[in-house]
């Protein structure tokens, strides 16, 4: 069963820290993402660049547009992700629940539609 | 016994076992409901098996491999049969009951949900009786019970009672659950509505339940302390109009003494052997105002300090004010009252009602009256109401 990790964090939070203080954290999201390596859990992840650099495409009257900026404004932003392989909702919880940000920001746990099932869930 | 004696009985436990059997919540209720109706059809004149609990959740799986057969014909996916499920115990498994109530009472769920999904599937009441109890239409219950059950199987919510390392945690939640149940019934018990009262007996079961699966935790016994001691005097907190009658006012030769003894002596259990916990606090509390023999004979110190300890546990501004109340009894109404100025609860009616009372034991009916109206702006409850109104009377001046 794969869960997607989001996290979410403010970006002004981070753009003000010290840098001594977000090293700290760097190193602390290094160690994690090795320990989720090495049990076996680590599927994908990344951090993102910041939503100053996101672009929104929807349809509008008919026709595609495409919008600078995020999909919504928040006071949170979506900052990073990873996608990880568990036996179930308890499992992905342990894990989300190591991550730094969990601290300062918040992390959402999204299971994965299994590929199986994909073409006859329909999206909301 | 009846069919519907066993229902009410074993529902819970049965449908605990079967979920684990058949690995879904739906499957394993409308099979466990299909069951029910053979038996009730059959067992009149058959007469009732040996082992009533098996006959149900043997019948119940063969019913549920039927209907998966059935879905996968339906399909067209005959080369993928479901496997065979795995085969029925003799009886209802306990830890299956443990397993059902964490489940349901997971924190992944909103506490709506895990309020309606344990009513609805460990204590088996059905929708329609839910809603009325939650004072809601049936759509909205019967949406909350279908976003859960689907929450439960999309993001594999486990079917397991917590490993240690969260077992605490999650206890909690579950402990949580089963109080806010208590407390929908008790706090809305007024009138004749004997359904809202149901969920105090409810609520008491499931408390019984746990304990009796998790002996050695002492706050399962703190809660089912606690639930007792004030179940012991719920036909006494209202008149025979509705009227609320306060604690001091109330008959206490009509407290169930039976209830008040059990919840005394699980409150020393709860309390012995380590710091207690907010429910075993808290029963200590109810279990001093239960034996004492009359309002006067109240021992408000140990009251008073028994709060200090929950404040410890449990800063809430709803703590600080029960102990604003006890320090104005045990130690003066002035105390009291420079206690509970410095509470900030905005919107809470019985903040100044409570201020409201002490000024009226001290006498100073004018700014009791004004903090009565106070109170009066907030209160939403019609049972509370009316009580304000009747003190706002009793400490105004008589108008010529």
């Amino acid at each position: 069963m794969q869960y997607l990790v989001l996290i979410y964090d403010s970006e002004k939070l981070y753009g003000d820290m010290p840098k001594a203080q977000l090293e700290k954290i760097y190193e602390e999201y290094g160690h994690f993402t090795q320990s989720i390596i090495k049990s076996g859990h680590f599927r994908a992840g990344s951090q993102l660049q910041p939503v100053s650099s996101a672009t929104t495409v929807r349809e509008k009257n008919g026709k595609v547009v495409t919008v600078d900026g995020p999909f919504a404004e928040t006071k949170e932003q979506l900052g990073g992700y990873y996608l990880i392989e568990c036996k179930d909702l308890d499992e992905a919880l342990s894990i989300a629940k190591r991550i730094p940000s969990v601290r300062t920001g918040s992390v959402e746990v999204r299971p994965l539609v299994p590929p199986s099932n994909a073409a006859s869930s329909s999206p909301r | 016994m009846n069919v519907g004696e066993l229902y009410k009985r074993d529902y819970g436990r049965i449908l605990a076992s079967l979920i684990r059997l058949v690995g879904d919540f739906d499957l394993a209720e409308e099979s466990l409901h299909e069951a029910f109706a053979i038996a009730l059809a059959e067992w009149p004149s058959s007469g009732p098996p040996r082992n009533p609990a098996s006959w149900l959740i043997s019948t119940a799986r063969f019913k549920a491999i039927d209907q998966l057969r059935r879905r996968a014909m339906g399909a067209g996916k005959r080369a993928e049969l479901p496997e065979p499920i795995a085969p029925a115990e003799e009886e209802p498994v306990p830890l299956d009951s443990l397993r059902l109530i964490f489940t349901c009472c997971h924190p992944a769920l909103s506490p709506e949900a895990q309020m309606a999904l344990t009513l609805r599937t460990v204590c088996g009441l059905t929708t329609e009786e839910i809603a009325r109890a939650f004072l809601v239409p049936v759509p909205t219950l019967a949406q909350r019970l279908v976003r859960a059950k689907g929450k439960i199987k999309i993001a594999k919510i486990p079917y397991e009672v917590p490993s240690d390392d969260s077992l605490a945690e999650r206890l909690d939640t579950a402990l949580g659950v089963i109080y806010l149940v208590f407390n929908e019934g008790y706090s809305a018990s007024f009138g004749p509505d004997l359904l809202r009262a149901q969920l105090c007996d409810e609520a008491i079961q499931l408390g019984r339940m746990v304990l009796g699966l998790l002996p050695a935790e002492r706050e399962v016994r703190g809660l089912l302390a606690l639930m007792l001691l004030h179940d012991a005097r719920r036909a006494t907190r209202t008149d025979e109009h509705g009227a609320i009658v306060l604690l001091e006012d109330q008959d206490r030769s009509r407290w169930d003494q039976a209830k008040i003894q059990e919840g005394a002596s699980l409150v020393e259990r709860a309390l012995s052997g380590g710091p207690p916990g907010k429910y075993a606090v808290q029963a200590a509390i109810a279990a001093l105002h239960a034996q004492a023999r009359s309002a006067k004979e109240t021992d408000w110190p140990q009251i008073a300090a028994l709060y200090c300890v929950l404040a410890s546990i449990e800063p809430t501004p709803i703590v600080e004010l029960n102990r604003a109340v006890a320090i104005a009894m045990a130690d003066g109404i002035e105390q009291g009252l420079a206690l509970l100025a410095k509470i900030h609860l905005p919107g809470y009616h019985l903040l100044p009602a409570a201020r409201a009372d002490l000024l009226r034991r001290a006498g100073r009916r004018a700014e009791s009256a004004a903090a009565y109206r106070e109170a009066l702006d907030l209160v939403t409850n019609e049972a509370e109401r009316r009580f304000l109104e009747q003190r706002l009377a009793e400490v105004s001046p008589l108008r010529r």
